[in-house]
């Protein structure tokens, strides 16, 4: 299975990453027309790095995050190409059974909504257990195991909370117990995919803590998806910024959102209402601008994506 | 409707007093009232003509209810609400019927907040059967194009189904149903928080270039500060269903009082 042949091709620093994609590639199909959501993208996330992915809804974040543990749909429908090393093993041709190893064990995700996440008809501690037995069979006593995970993301006397089900609690109750599900089994990578867009400001920066605070705890690295930039300072170590399934600008959180140099990651960062700043009108983002301003290939792409029929 | 043109700049187009909405709460065994949500709990302000006020809070602190309240769609316990000057707390359906007209209502979620079986045309269209009952079938649909087009949308657009746009579109929908029926005064429900930046800048603008154009006057709610700031003039901030601060968008950011406001202030991200 291991496939790191080609991996001294830009390894600046020595130690391998623990996620490396290259070249990845999403196809979907419908109905004759091929749609490509992600055009050959290339990152890599080491051990207890947090990168995140910022782009608006329809740029290929989201289904760039579920193609790592192939949860996106099967062939005919969905097509993956490129490689996803994991920890030096390429996920992408790892059998169904290999997958189910690492899908929650080793990667693990947050989702955005939380009350849609969770199984209304199952106690938040049952849904919890299940994680748990099926990846680390050698625990005995999961109750206990569950409320110390229930602990570590601060929901208040877990004893009593993991009875409760998902309709007991609030939104910002359920995104902690989608958080302790996700962390039951100790994963090496944490996706979270817009973890806070549900939720009110306040709950936002409670979660956004939690997660920072849980970062340093546990070690672990974190993909954050996300297409607000407000909330990536301060919490990610790097950030690429997607726009039509490319990755246009890379770089240290910092420099990107201080020195932004594509024109479309300057829109995405300028269009975020600030306080303290009057401004007569918020700044949008001017596509037809953007195409005929900057990457020409863009343009392209879009429509060999959009006309390539079968 | 008494007739208050001459008083228009003194009187405030809407005025709410001491409103209370409380919900009851069921249990026992024979189902009886054993307690009460104070969803709301005595408030008062005022939206004057052509401004827009914001209204900001967390999700349980009733600034929805506020909203629903004052186009009846909860029924109020206690209060006045006053619209240019005439009470419209005890009015019933009919009563309050020219109201309807005058008093729309932009909702959260596009996603819901559009039937999917029905098209683009019957949407926009539909308040104007009631409302313009002496219109006839193409000046309505002459109407709902020109309506889409001032939203930002095209005329082509009319025959489409829901699902068929992206959600800043259909909230763009949602205004143009909100504006068939010339409103004066709209109440913006967290009309953008499920959008993403990009698109809530857009419908931010979007709004704020309506209400020029149109004179019209906001119920701005929200739960982030840093928009309500942007579009308010004034700003409200609830708390457990008490306004605990009222101010001007300015001093809200320059001088926040309560603990509540400065709480909000720093959830805001800063970067």
């Amino acid at each position: 299975m291991a496939k790191n042949g080609n991996r001294n091709s830009s390894s600046t620093e020595s130690p391998s990453p623990l996620l490396d994609v290259r070249d990845l590639v999403i196809e979907f199909r419908s109905r004759g027309e091929t749609n490509l959501a992600v055009d050959g993208i290339s990152f890599e996330v080491r051990k207890g790095e947090t990168l995140a992915v910022v782009g608006e809804s329809g740029s290929g974040k989201s289904v760039t995050a579920m193609s790592l543990t192939r949860l996106l749909p099967e062939e005919p429908v969905c097509r993956i190409s490129g490689d996803i090393l994991f920890e030096g093993r390429n996920l992408t041709r790892c059998s169904e059974r290999e997958i189910r190893k690492f899908r929650g064990k080793e990667i693990a995700y947050i989702f955005q909504e939380p009350a849609t996440s969770l199984n209304p008809v199952f106690t938040v501690g049952n849904q919890i257990a299940e994680a748990i037995k099926l990846h680390r069979p050698e625990v005995n006593d999961v109750e206990k195991e569950i409320i110390r995970s229930l602990d570590l993301v601060k929901i208040r006397e877990p004893e009593k909370r993991f009875r409760d089900y998902p309709h007991q609690l609030s939104g910002g109750m359920q995104q902690r117990v989608m958080i302790a599900m996700a962390l039951a089994c100790h994963p090496k990578l944490l996706v979270a995919d817009e973890p806070t867009t549900a939720l009110d400001v306040t709950i936002q920066a409670q979660i956004m803590d939690l997660l920072r605070d849980l970062k340093q705890k546990l070690a672990m690295s974190i993909i954050l998806i996300t297409h607000n930039f407000g909330i990536v300072s301060g919490f990610a170590d790097k950030v690429i910024v997607m726009f039509r399934g490319k990755i246009v600008e890379a770089g240290p959180t910092e420099e990107v959102l201080r020195n932004p140099q594509h024109a479309y990651t300057r829109a995405l960062i300028s269009c975020i209402p600030r306080m303290g700043v009057r401004q007569k009108r918020l700044t949008t983002i001017d596509y037809a601008e953007l195409e005929k301003a900057g990457d020409q290939r863009l343009t392209e792409n879009r429509n060999n994506g959009a006309n390539t029929v079968e | 409707m008494p007739d208050q043109d001459a008083g228009t700049s003194r009187t405030p187009l809407l005025e709410v007093r001491d409103l209370k909405v409380h919900f009851p709460v069921y249990g026992g065994v024979f189902r009886r009232v054993v307690d009460h949500v104070k969803a709301v709990d005595g408030v008062s302000f005022k939206v004057p003509q052509g401004k827009t006020v914001g209204l900001v809070g967390e999700s349980g602190s009733g600034k929805t209810t506020i909203g629903r309240s004052i186009v009846k769609l909860v029924p109020v316990t206690s209060g006045k609400l006053f619209y240019q000057g005439s009470e419209i707390t005890p009015l019933k359906r009919k009563g309050f019927f020219p109201f309807r007209k005058k008093i729309q209502m932009i909702f959260q979620d596009p996603f819901n907040s559009l039937n999917p079986r029905m098209t683009v045309e019957a949407i926009v269209a539909e308040a104007l059967m009631i409302h313009f009952p002496e219109m006839t079938r193409s000046q309505r649909r002459e109407r709902s194009a020109d309506l889409l087009k001032q939203v930002g949308l095209e005329e082509e657009h009319l025959n489409r189904y829901p699902h068929e746009f992206s959600g800043g579109q259909r909230q763009r929908i949602g205004i143009a149903r909100a504006l068939s029926v010339e409103p004066e005064f709209i109440v913006c429900d967290e009309p953008v928080s499920a959008l993403d930046v990009s698109v809530q800048a857009s419908i931010v603008n979007l709004l704020q270039d309506l209400q020029e154009k149109l004179g019209l006057t906001y119920l701005f709610i929200a739960h982030d500060l840093a928009v309500v700031e942007h579009i308010g003039d004034e700003v409200l901030v609830m708390t457990e269903g008490k306004i605990v601060e009222q101010a001007t968008a300015r001093d809200i950011y320059e001088n926040p009082q309560h603990e509540y406001t400065k709480k909000l202030l720093a959830a805001v991200p800063d970067f």
